[in-house]
This record gives structure tokens, C-alpha cells and sequence, in this order.
């Protein structure tokens, strides 16, 4: 499963509605940008679709979700943790198995921070943080891809670096973007998002940054 | 003048207090108060650490029973802990903590008599009531999102091992230390109800008048609880732990028949026994509360709002002590010492010893209750007022204490009280086997007439009272909106 197709989406905050009700549909092999205004409510429409694929894609929330006290091999394990026994997970908490620590290192050497392997989350820095929830979603290894703002703390090389990366090996994926350029270049659709609803669906080759611009 | 809710609170516990010192039964009846006093401390400054062999054995079963009754506490806290979502859970743990260590003690020693599994237990138990409490609410806190992130299918116990436990492992290993320290005044008290820890070694000495040998103990005892850290080791902790059982002595052999005899029989009411059956439970209840739980409950209640408004006031005047906006290292130096002593003795032992210096009466009870208590809080205050950043043309000395750092500690400081104040009354009613008319008296006079049915009832409306008072602490807090950590 890497597509899906969602109809009457919804969500409400205090009794007021902030998504929908809107469809989406995305076939497998697209890559989706979010863009719009902050608060128009990207993150709630990729939160709402995560439920809705039963949480099956990797996630990379805009809060991260680390467990701070944890090295960052073992935030970065946890994207698969169910993949392994419970007596496999306890004994890799204590005691890594090499096959995991070579694989999350590897993962880790493309995202450009294989020394900080076995550092807390909690004594990284912005960027190197980001880098750890983009690094867990890797690892997941699911088909398709729910990112909000997954480079929003990554200077200029290395956003590309990652948005490269992500690109290779998720067949699928819907990302939230502000950086319109990002979006143009590595997304093949613009989905924009105005007042909880979609207001512009297009081809991102048919598009141009001033199109996109009435929507902020 | 309009008074702040804070002010009008402490101004009406004062006047509580007041009144209950009209009703207080405060005197010194010794006749010798001053030189007992003299030569108690002449013995302190005195030490003798050579008169007894019992010293070191006394020592090492404090610790070995401090260990084990710890351990298992926070073992069965902890998955206590995990449940305490359901109600029925925090009833039952509301109640195991409302009722004394001692107590608890009192109970075993009835049926498992002097067994190392008494004084385990009587910590155990009530330390797993507070350990479920403190361990669900720092679990409670911890971020919930990565949890949420984890992926479906995830092992109900990977996902408590990777997202719950590693944020809140350092919360828990820095209570869980500082119950270790509440643990080993807990073990040294035990030994006043008989178990072979220091308070037993202690009390014969007292009772011989051996001031040096009783001030060699207290002045062990300090030593090794402000030396904790460093020889409570992480690495260390798993050799205390499987070690400890060992060092608990053999005590008597537990004789079954006591214990089966203990719970279909002794602590059967008396009138369901003999032929009146439960037509007799109403006058039996009834003379028991009017001539026992009573005037039990009445003078715990004094003696604790009195002991509770010297224990602020004494936390007020004690924290400047050590407060880093009042006099020189040397005398913060001394501050902290006094105040550890204060911290680290049990209100029990002190009350112990003021008891035999200066005769029978509520005073000992008060000043050992307000100088622990007030020196607990003292330090935390006094340790909160040193972060406060004055304006550097603030005014000095006692302007300094009233206008700047008063106003400002002052909301802590009463949270702090309030939350002892449970803490207190719990004390205040196991001095009662000391010989002061609390309700702990009540229950030790039923268990020396072999009445244990009217002991337990007794202690369960002990343990009421407690969970009253807590609840009414933790009440007027929320009213005045105070917040405290867990760890006071």
C-alpha cells in the first residue's frame, strides 16, 4: 500500500472546523507538496491521513516525537519496532546487535551525522534533531511518506541532501512545505491548502512559484 | 486592609493553633530538664564508639533492612504504578501510605513476631503506596508524542520500554534515592518497636543513661546518610540489593498457628466472638470511639495544628541560614550542617529524646515534629531563595528578609507545609506510642492488652484521618493554586 484515496475528510478543534470536508486521492509513485499559509492546516490534514492509512507510513511530525533520553540509534530503531520480538527490543536496549548498529549507521552517514550515533536526543542540536525523525522514517521502510516540514531547521545543502534522499526511497509521499522552491523541485504535485480546504491541485511542471503565491 | 488569600490561609492555621495551645497539655515535667539536656549534649560532643560491639551490627541491619524493605517497595510501586489509572488501585495505595511504618510494624510483630520479614514489610508496604503514587504521576508527565509515533503491531511492553521509561528514568532513580535516605530513618526507628536496628541500641542506651554511646549512634547515623551518594552507587546498587537480605539477622522463626490464630481470631471484634454477635458491634463501636478513638483523634488534631505552625515558623526563621543573600560561607557552612542534622534525624528520636529529658507532655512532641519538619523545609526554601536574583541596590538585612526574599518564597513555602502536613499528622499520631495521648497511644495500649481487634480498628480510623487531611491538603493547595514537586 503507498497510495490512497480519502473522501469527506474532516476535523474540528473546539468545535470549529479547521479541515474539510475535502477529498484527496494520491496514486502510488506521487510526490505530494503541501504548501499554504501556517495555520491553514497542513499538519492536521498529514495527522488526519496518518490515521486514516492506519498509521502504516512513516511519519515525521513537526514535533518530532524523540525520546530525549534516548541515544540516537534507539530513537532511530524505534521506526521499526515492530518489526522485532519484544525479547529482541529489550535485549537492543541494552545491548545493540551489529546488524542494526551498522544498518542505522549507514542511514545515519547519509543524513550526514554518523558520529552522533550513541549521543542522547536531548544534547543535539535543531537541525541534528530533525535529521534523527527524518532518520527513523527511513528505517520504517514503508511505501509511503507523511513529512510536516521536515527540513524547516536544515541549512540550504543539506535540506537538499535530505529532500534528495527522501525522494529515493519513498515511492510515495505527502510532505508539508513552506518553501515554495522546495516543493517545485522535488514534488511532481502541488496541493495547496487554504481555510481547511483545497484550493489549488495541480502538476508541479505547470506550475511556477507566483502561482502559488495568492494562496500565502 | 485587604489580605491576600495566601496571608488570610496562614493567619487562620495560626489562630487554629492558638486555641489548640489552650487546650494543649505543654509542660516540662522532669525535674531536671536543663542538666538532662546538658549532659545529653555534653554526651554528643563525647562520642563513645568503642563501648558496645552492638554498633556496628546495629548499623548494618538499618541499612540491609532500609535495602530490602526499599527495594520491594519500589518493585511493587512500580507495578502499582502501571495499574494506578484504575480506582480501586488508588484507594488501596491511599491506604497502605496513610498507615505508619510502625504501625505496620505493630501488626506483623503480632503474628510473624521478631522475623526479619516484619521490619521488611513495615517498610515495604506503606513505601509501596507512595512509590506507586510519585512513580505514576513522573510517567504521567512524560511526553506522550513518541509513543503515539510508534509504529502499529508495536509490543505493548517495547512500546513502555522505548517511548515511556528512558525520559523518565532520572526522575525516578533521584526519588527513588531519596526514599532510600526516608527508608533508613524509617529502619532506624523500627528498632524502638523491638527489631534489631539502631533505635533499639539507641533506646537501651537512653534508658541507661550511656549519653556518650546513644551520641556515637546518632553521630554514625548522620554520617551515613550524608555520605548516601557516595557509597550509593548505580553500579553498586544490584550488590546492596542481593546482599542486603543476608545482613537482616535471623530473628525468631514465624510460628503459623500466631498468624492463622491473628486473622480468624484476635482481630475479630470481640462481641462477634461471644454470644452477643452483631447486636453487640453498635455499643462495642461505640464505647471504643467514645472512650479511645475520641480523645485520640482530638489530641492528634491539636498537636498537629500546632505542630504544624511551628513547623513554618521554624522553616521561616531556619532558611536564611543557608540562603546565599545573608552572611558569609562560614556561616552558611554551619547553616547547612544544622540543617542536615535536623533533616536527617527522625521526628521520632527526637521526640524520643526530649521525651526522656524533659518528662511526658505534648512540648517534646511539638518541637521534635516543628525541627525536623521545619529544617526539611528550611533547606528547600533556603535552597530556592539562593536562585532569586536581587536588584543590586536592594535593601540589606532584616528589610532584605521581609520586603525581598519573604514575599517572593512564600507561595513555595506554603505549599511545601501544606504538603507535610499530612506527613505530620501521620507522626504525630505514631508519638503516641512515646506516651503522648495521640491515637498511636490508643493503639499500643489495645496491642498491651492483647485487644487487637479494637488496635485495628483503631489504626484504620488513624489511617482515615490521614487520607482526610490529605485530601484537605491537597484542596486548599489547588485553592490557593500552590504546586510542589514530589520530592519533599
Amino acid at each position: 500500500m503507498s497510495g490512497f484515496d480519502l473522501t469527506g475528510l474532516t476535523a474540528s478543534f473546539d468545535g470549529e472546523r479547521v479541515i474539510g470536508p475535502l477529498s484527496l486521492s494520491v496514486n502510488e509513485g506521487e510526490r505530494v507538496g503541501l504548501v499554504g499559509r501556517s495555520g491553514a492546516g497542513k499538519s492536521t490534514l498529514i495527522s488526519l491521513i496518518h490515521q486514516q492509512v492506519n498509521r502504516t507510513s512513516s511519519l515525521v511530525p513537526q514535533n518530532l516525537g524523540l525520546v530525549n533520553a534516548l541515544p540516537v540509534f534507539h530513537n532511530v530503531y524505534m521506526g521499526r519496532l515492530d518489526a522485532n520480538a519484544t525479547w529482541y527490543n529489550t535485549l537492543t536496549l541494552i545491548r545493540p546487535f551489529a546488524r542494526d548498529t551498522r544498518e542505522i549507521t549507514m542511514l545515519l552517514d547519509e543524513l550526514a551525522m554518523p558520529e552522533k550515533v550513541w549521543i542522547p536526543a536531548a544534547s543535539l542540536s535543531g537541525g541534528q534533531r530533525q535529521r534523527v525523525a527524518i532518520a527513523r522514517a527511513l528505517y520504517r521502510k514503508s511505501g509511503l511518506l507523511l513529512a510536516d516540514e521536515p527540513v524547516s531547521a536544515l541549512d540550504g545543502p543539506t535540506a537538499h541532501l535530505v529532500m534528495k534522499l527522501l525522494r529515493e526511497r519513498f515511492q510515495t509521499s505527502v510532505i508539508a512545505l513552506h518553501d515554495v522552491e522546495l516543493a517545485l523541485a522535488y514534488c511532481t504535485r502541488i496541493v495547496g491548502i487554504q481555510d481547511g480546504q483545497i484550493a489549488l491541485d495541480e502538476p508541479s511542471e505547470k506550475l511556477t512559484p507566483a502561482d502559488i503565491m495568492p494562496l500565502y | 486592609m485587604l489580605l491576600s488569600p495566601t496571608v488570610k490561609t496562614s493567619l487562620i492555621f495560626t489562630a487554629i493553633a492558638l486555641v489548640g495551645l489552650v487546650f494543649a497539655d505543654i509542660a516540662i515535667t522532669s525535674a531536671n530538664p536543663w542538666k538532662d539536656l546538658g549532659q545529653f549534649f555534653l554526651g554528643v560532643v563525647t562520642p563513645d564508639f568503642f563501648s558496645t560491639e552492638g554498633l556496628a551490627t546495629a548499623l548494618l541491619r538499618t541499612v540491609a533492612f532500609a535495602f530490602v524493605g526499599v527495594a520491594l517497595g519500589s518493585v511493587c510501586g512500580f507495578l502499582l504504578a502501571l495499574v494506578y489509572r484504575a480506582y480501586p488501585v488508588r484507594i488501596f495505595c491511599a491506604f497502605i501510605r496513610a498507615i505508619h511504618e510502625l504501625f505496620w510494624a505493630l501488626i506483623f510483630l503480632q503474628f510473624f513476631g521478631f522475623h526479619p520479614l516484619t521490619g521488611v514489610l513495615a517498610i515495604a508496604i506503606p513505601y509501596s503506596g507512595i512509590f506507586a503514587k510519585v512513580y505514576s504521576e513522573i510517567l504521567e508527565e512524560a511526553d506522550p508524542e513518541p509513543g503515539r509515533l510508534l509504529p502499529p503491531g508495536t509490543g505493548v511492553i517495547s512500546a513502555f520500554l522505548y517511548a515511556r521509561i528512558p525520559d523518565c528514568r532520572v526522575q525516578m532513580r533521584t526519588y527513588t534515592a531519596y526514599r532510600l535516605e526516608c527508608g533508613l530513618r524509617s529502619s532506624a526507628i523500627l528498632g524502638f518497636v523491638g527489631l534489631p536496628t539502631l533505635g533499639f541500641y539507641l533506646e537501651s542506651a537512653f534508658s541507661q543513661g550511656h549519653y556518650s554511646e546513644a551520641g556515637a549512634m546518632l553521630i554514625l547515623f548522620y554520617v551515613l546518610i550524608a555520605t548516601l551518594p557516595l557509597w550509593v552507587k548505580p553500579r553498586l546498587l544490584p550488590v546492596y540489593i542481593l546482599g542486603a537480605p543476608f545482613f537482616l539477622g535471623d530473628g525468631m522463626p514465624i510460628i503459623w498457628g500466631n498468624v492463622t490464630r491473628f486473622f480468624t481470631e484476635d482481630i475479630v471484634p470481640s462481641p462477634l466472638k461471644g454470644e452477643e454477635g452483631w447486636s453487640g458491634m453498635g455499643s462495642w463501636l461505640g464505647d471504643l470511639f467514645v472512650t479511645q478513638a475520641l480523645p485520640g483523634i482530638w489530641n492528634t488534631v491539636i498537636l498537629t495544628q500546632i505542630a504544624l505552625v511551628a513547623t513554618g515558623i521554624i522553616a521561616l526563621l531556619a532558611f536564611p541560614l543557608i540562603s546565599t543573600h545573608f552572611g558569609g560561607p562560614v556561616r552558611r557552612t554551619s547553616g547547612h550542617v544544622f540543617l542536615v542534622i535536623l533533616r536527617s534525624t527522625p521526628e521520632y528520636i527526637l521526640a524520643y529524646i526530649l521525651l526522656q529529658l524533659w518528662g511526658p507532655s505534648m512540648l517534646p512532641a511539638v518541637v521534635a515534629l516543628a525541627l525536623h519538619n521545619g529544617g526539611i523545609i528550611g533547606h528547600l526554601i533556603g535552597r530556592q531563595s539562593s536562585s532569586i536574583v536581587l536588584r543590586p541596590d536592594a535593601p540589606t538585612g532584616l528589610n532584605r528578609y521581609t520586603y525581598e526574599l519573604v514575599p517572593r518564597v512564600y507561595r513555595s513555602f506554603l505549599a511545601f507545609l501544606f504538603y507535610r502536613w499530612e506527613i505530620i499528622m501521620r507522626e504525630t499520631a505514631i508519638l503516641g506510642i512515646l506516651g503522648i495521648y495521640t491515637l498511636g497511644f490508643y493503639v499500643d495500649s489495645a496491642i498491651q492488652n492483647i485487644q487487637f481487634d479494637k488496635a485495628m480498628v483503631l489504626i484504620l480510623i488513624t489511617a482515615s484521618l490521614n487520607i482526610g487531611v490529605d485530601i484537605l491538603g491537597r484542596y486548599i493547595r489547588r485553592k490557593l493554586a500552590l504546586q510542589t514537586m514530589p520530592t519533599c
